[in-house]
């Protein structure tokens, strides 16, 4: 047909792309071997990485809000509870520290949730990766926003008079036991990011199971003084026991069974919200 | 070639469904569709919006699970060995399969990187798809700042990173303007010149034609006609003639002139001036071609004294595919006022 030949001539004069460019470009190069597991995680985390790049203002909520967390409390309760800001500031940091990096977490199920509907997401469910990688990738990244919070925080802190007996050391291990602890508690996220339908939903849901679990604990105040009935719930809490870990650790302590704790809840929100979060992204 | 021969033993077709079914809630989105796809070939699926093209499409890409039914690519069956199917298909959809926060250069190292490619490698083969695709200069530029034409070319530089044996082309150029469509047609045919199948989706018969050598029609879930182009146009008819005389009193005359020629019964348009006629010329080999019957009735009506003032010749459309196989208009597409419905009822009965 002659309309089609006039087409092709028109078309190779504006195309882009030279027939023999493409040409060369569709045959050169083997394919490489699949990425391993980690290997595909840490590109999906340092894809987070990027967006944090090109959107710091997302980093907000890891900066501002521990630091009006810290002073907020420490002047609010310090010379009620513990007689000045100073003595409380040295009990409640690593709780505050705590509470601040929980509840961020849940901004990782609204980064999914605003994610998934997007195209790009059905392209990465068409690649032959492990299939978690894109949700770990997720929690990576977040797990730097996490170490951002606790960076601001414990800097804020120390200006603020808060003199730790671990040290160094002993405050670099209390972050990684609350790091490794986010990491797992935010697959709970991923899994309501997965499962609700709009962000809205996503931070309603986080703030009914976030409260109970930050305020319902050990954080302000010794349960000592608590109900029996709350003390119950108190004291098996995890972010119970990650506070008490948190804080020995910080204190210059070693907490065998708190750390035991910590980490099995850890194992254990894994497990199971991890185990829904991948049915679910399997089924989207 | 050789990267077909060397990939894997199979040798049937690319794509091989058996009556596929997806429903959504009280849809059947995708309503028993059995779908042979011969492998090295562009293969179009052809239908208004919500016939289910798309459905199909995320089934076999292996987003979606199906409810009945089977399909299979390159043998593998895409619920039980769908990571198999994964490692040889790309999928280009309807949205920009892109994330629209990072650059171009950073959307390809990304998709390098998960592809297996080790850094160095990565960022070589993005730089390079980049010029290809004349995307060089805003490489450092978020997608989201891109035009619809150059989000679609990052989003097929991103399908054929790792050239994929089989290629989804979910609407691949709808909503850019004919500069753009006329790129992509010819990217879709540089890719399939290396041995790459594709299916491609598409609202336009045009592009059909254009690309495919074989078209799927489908509506409401279901393929309601098949065939390779020629077949496919037969059943249809080649377009149409519209003339618009000069003066009316020489209406019935030209009609007389155009069912002589065309062997068509001809159209009275409420204009007095104006004539529709229908040609049912099939492709190439098998008669005159549609162009050349339309001169051949032009230069009677001139030889008849006829003056025409105004002539075109349509291609047929979606809508008119419609009509011919459905017997009603596609519900997405706008109406075509010339073409009276009465018509298409009648030759209904063919397809």
């Amino acid at each position: 047909m002659s309309g089609t030949s006039t087409t092709q001539t028109r078309g190779e004069e504006l195309a882009p792309v030279t027939t023999e460019d493409l040409t060369a470009l569709l045959v050169g190069g083997e394919r490489p071997p699949r990425p391993s597991a980690l290997s595909a995680s840490l590109t999906f985390g340092w894809r987070a990485v990027l967006k944090i790049k090109h959107v710091p203002e997302q980093l907000f909520d890891v900066t501002a809000f521990p630091i009006m967390m810290v002073l907020m409390y420490t002047y609010l309760f310090g010379g009620a509870l513990a007689g000045s800001t100073t003595a409380y500031l040295q009990f409640v940091l690593p709780g505050i520290l705590v509470m601040s990096v929980v509840m961020i977490t849940m901004y990782t199920g609204v980064s999914v949730n605003t994610d998934i509907e997007k195209g790009v997401f059905d392209r990465f469910r068409t690649l032959p990766i492990w299939r978690p990688a894109p949700m770990v990738g997720y929690l990576l990244g977040d797990v730097l926003r996490y170490t951002v919070a606790s960076a601001v925080m414990m800097t804020v802190g120390l200006v603020m008079g808060f003199r730790p007996a671990g040290g160094v050391v002993g405050v670099l291990a209390g972050v990684a036991l609350l790091l490794v602890f986010s990491f797992c508690f935010s697959w709970a996220w991923t899994m309501f990011g997965l499962m609700l339908r709009s962000e809205k939903s996503v931070m309603g849901v986080s703030m009914m199971v976030l409260f109970p679990l930050a305020f319902l604990s050990n954080i302000f105040v010794d349960p000592a003084t608590m109900p029996g009935w709350l003390q119950a719930f108190v004291n098996n809490n995890p972010v119970s026991h990650l506070t008490s870990a948190v804080r020995v650790l910080m204190d210059g302590g070693w907490p065998p069974t708190e750390i035991a704790w910590t980490l099995g809840w850890g194992a254990a929100l894994t497990a199971v919200f991890g185990t829904i979060t991948m049915r679910l992204y399997n089924r989207k | 070639m050789t990267r077909q021969s060397s990939r894997s033993a199979h040798s049937g077709p690319a794509i091989e469904t058996s009556n596929l079914v997806k429903v959504f809630g009280e849809t059947r989105a995708v309503d028993g569709v059995d779908l042979t796809v011969p492998t090295g070939t562009v293969y179009g699926v052809l239908g208004p919006n919500g016939a289910g093209k798309t459905t199909a499409v995320k089934v076999l890409a292996t987003l979606l699970r199906p409810d009945g039914g089977e399909a299979r690519v390159f043998g593998h069956d895409v619920v039980a060995e769908a990571d198999a199917v994964r490692g040889r298909v790309s999928l280009t959809g309807q949205y920009a399969s892109v994330d629209e926060d990072l650059t171009g250069t950073e959307n390809l190292v990304l998709l390098g990187r998960l592809l297996g490619h080790r850094r160095a490698a990565a960022r070589a083969r993005a730089a390079e798809l980049l010029a290809a695709f004349g995307l060089s200069r805003a490489a450092g530029r978020q997608v989201k700042h891109y035009s619809g034409g150059m989000r679609r070319r990052i989003d097929i530089a991103a399908s054929i990173l790792n050239t994929p044996d089989l290629l989804f082309l979910d609407e691949p150029t709808t909503g850019l303007d004919p500069r753009s469509r006329n790129q992509v047609w010819e990217i879709v045919r540089a890719v399939v010149a290396q041995g790459t199948t594709v299916l491609l989706t598409t609202q336009y018969l045009d592009e059909a034609d254009q690309l495919a050598s074989r078209i799927a029609v489908i509506d409401h879930g279901r393929v309601i006609a098949e065939g390779t182009k020629g077949e496919l146009k037969a059943s249809v008819g080649a377009g149409s003639v519209h003339l618009r005389l000069r003066e009316a009193e020489q209406r019935p005359r030209a009609e007389r002139v155009l069912a002589a020629v065309l062997g068509e019964s001809v159209e009275l348009g409420a204009d007095p001036l104006a004539l529709t006629a229908r040609i049912t010329a099939a492709d190439g080999s098998k008669g005159p071609a549609a162009a050349e019957l339309a001169a051949r009735a032009l230069a009677d009506l001139a030889g008849q004294g006829v003056v025409v003032d105004n002539f075109s010749l349509g291609q047929p459309s979606l809508d008119e595919v419609f009509l011919a196989l459905t017997d009603r208009r596609p519900v997405d597409a706008p109406a075509v006022d010339e073409q009276p419905a009465a018509e298409g009822r009648e030759r209904g009965r063919e397809g």
